[in-house]
């Protein structure tokens, strides 16, 4: 019963956001464990508000917001104009029992986008994270400060161009125990 | 008495009631002997080998064995700092902190292959090795390593304390 649910309501999402959004809709797919949409930036905020608020979907749960850096995967960067990140939205809709994915490709001249904290509270830490990781600016945030690196870090360690062994912080960071 | 201080027996061979009722030894002796067999760990774990450090401390093995069950969370309370974990650039002035908070003489485990040298984690945030920073007086390799070897690791600090060793971290004047 339960799978016929999750299986009929999949489609439901897709059919909405091509009635609603289909000039935002860039693609779609649908995987394994749900479906998953890439949304130009300008309207990802609306769309994802819409999918929050929208009776029939109740996707309530942010359950992560990330992002991939494609930088070095040219078959992904072509399908995109070239944006080097795609931010990643985790949703989960409780009446549905079922998850969505949402990614907005963002090019690197711009790392602007909108946050959803006003959406999600949960938000906050996610988006500080992935601020703090690949060094995208979710504006509208109501403190985007690093939330795991220190706060005199330079750079932003998930990115493809960021050595594994880091540009020398380790020998670099003040170890005094006021630093605590 | 089943006790062995180290020191000499049977002073007064003549008398026969000195035998069983005195012992003679030195006071660095009993309060190493105390010391050994009432080790205060301070647990500090950070990852997987936290989980091999908590079976270590359960029912199971019972590091209580060893007079070691009074585990306590507070540094001014203990004299065993067990670092079982990764230690990142940013966690490291909170375990330099809490080991010196610690009262002397105290003594440094230094638990599994990521405390020790870093592991696998050759990494932009991992300190390599703990040692950098504090003084490590037994380390234990393995990945994580099992409750075993932990416990010959504080079985190896308590034959430090009874063979009067001193502790890494004190300085000796010569």
């Amino acid at each position: 019963m339960n799978e016929e649910q999750s299986v009929a309501e999949s489609p439901l999402v897709l059919q909405k956001l091509q009635e609603n959004y289909a000039d935002a809709l860039l693609a779609h797919e649908e995987t394994r464990d749900g479906v998953a949409v890439v949304v130009g930036k300008d309207d990802a905020y609306a769309l994802l508000e819409y999918l929050k608020t929208e009776a029939e979907l109740g996707y309530t749960y942010l359950v992560d917001v990330t992002a991939v850096d494609n930088s070095q995967l040219e078959s992904e960067l072509v399908k995109y104009d070239y944006a080097r990140f795609m931010v990643v939205y985790h949703l989960y809709s409780y009446q549905g029992c079922c998850r969505l994915r949402v990614k907005v490709p963002v090019h690197e001249r711009d790392l602007r986008v909108r946050s959803v904290t006003s959406l999600w509270r949960g938000a906050n830490w996610l988006e500080r994270e992935t601020y703090d990781m690949f060094g995208i600016a979710f504006e509208g945030h109501p403190d985007l400060r690093r939330i795991l690196m220190p706060d005199d870090f330079d750079g932003h360690p998930l990115r493809k161009d960021y050595p594994l062994r880091g540009r020398g912080e380790r020998e670099s960071f003040n170890f005094e125990t006021q630093n605590v | 008495m089943g006790l062995d201080f180290g020191g000499a027996r049977n002073l007064s061979a003549d008398s026969g009631f000195m035998d069983d009722n005195i012992i003679t030894t030195t006071i660095d002796k009993v309060v190493n002997w105390g010391r050994k067999n009432s080790l205060w760990p301070m647990p500090f774990g950070t990852a997987c080998c936290a989980i091999e450090m908590m079976a270590t401390l359960a029912s199971k093995f019972d590091l209580s064995r060893f007079g070691s069950e009074a585990i306590r969370f507070s540094p001014r309370q203990s004299d065993l700092l067990i670092v079982s974990g990764r230690i990142s650039i940013k966690m490291m002035p909170v375990l330099k902190r809490i080991y010196d908070q610690m009262p002397d003489p105290k003594w440094v485990i230094s638990m599994g292959a990521c405390a020790s040298c870093g592991g696998v984690f050759d990494t932009y945030t991992l300190i390599q090795g703990v040692d950098q920073f504090i003084p490590v007086d037994v380390y234990i390799p393995g990945c994580p390593p099992r409750p075993e070897d932990l416990i010959d690791a504080v079985m190896q600090v308590q034959q430090k304390i009874a063979g009067g060793e001193v502790p890494k971290g004190i300085e000796v004047a010569v």
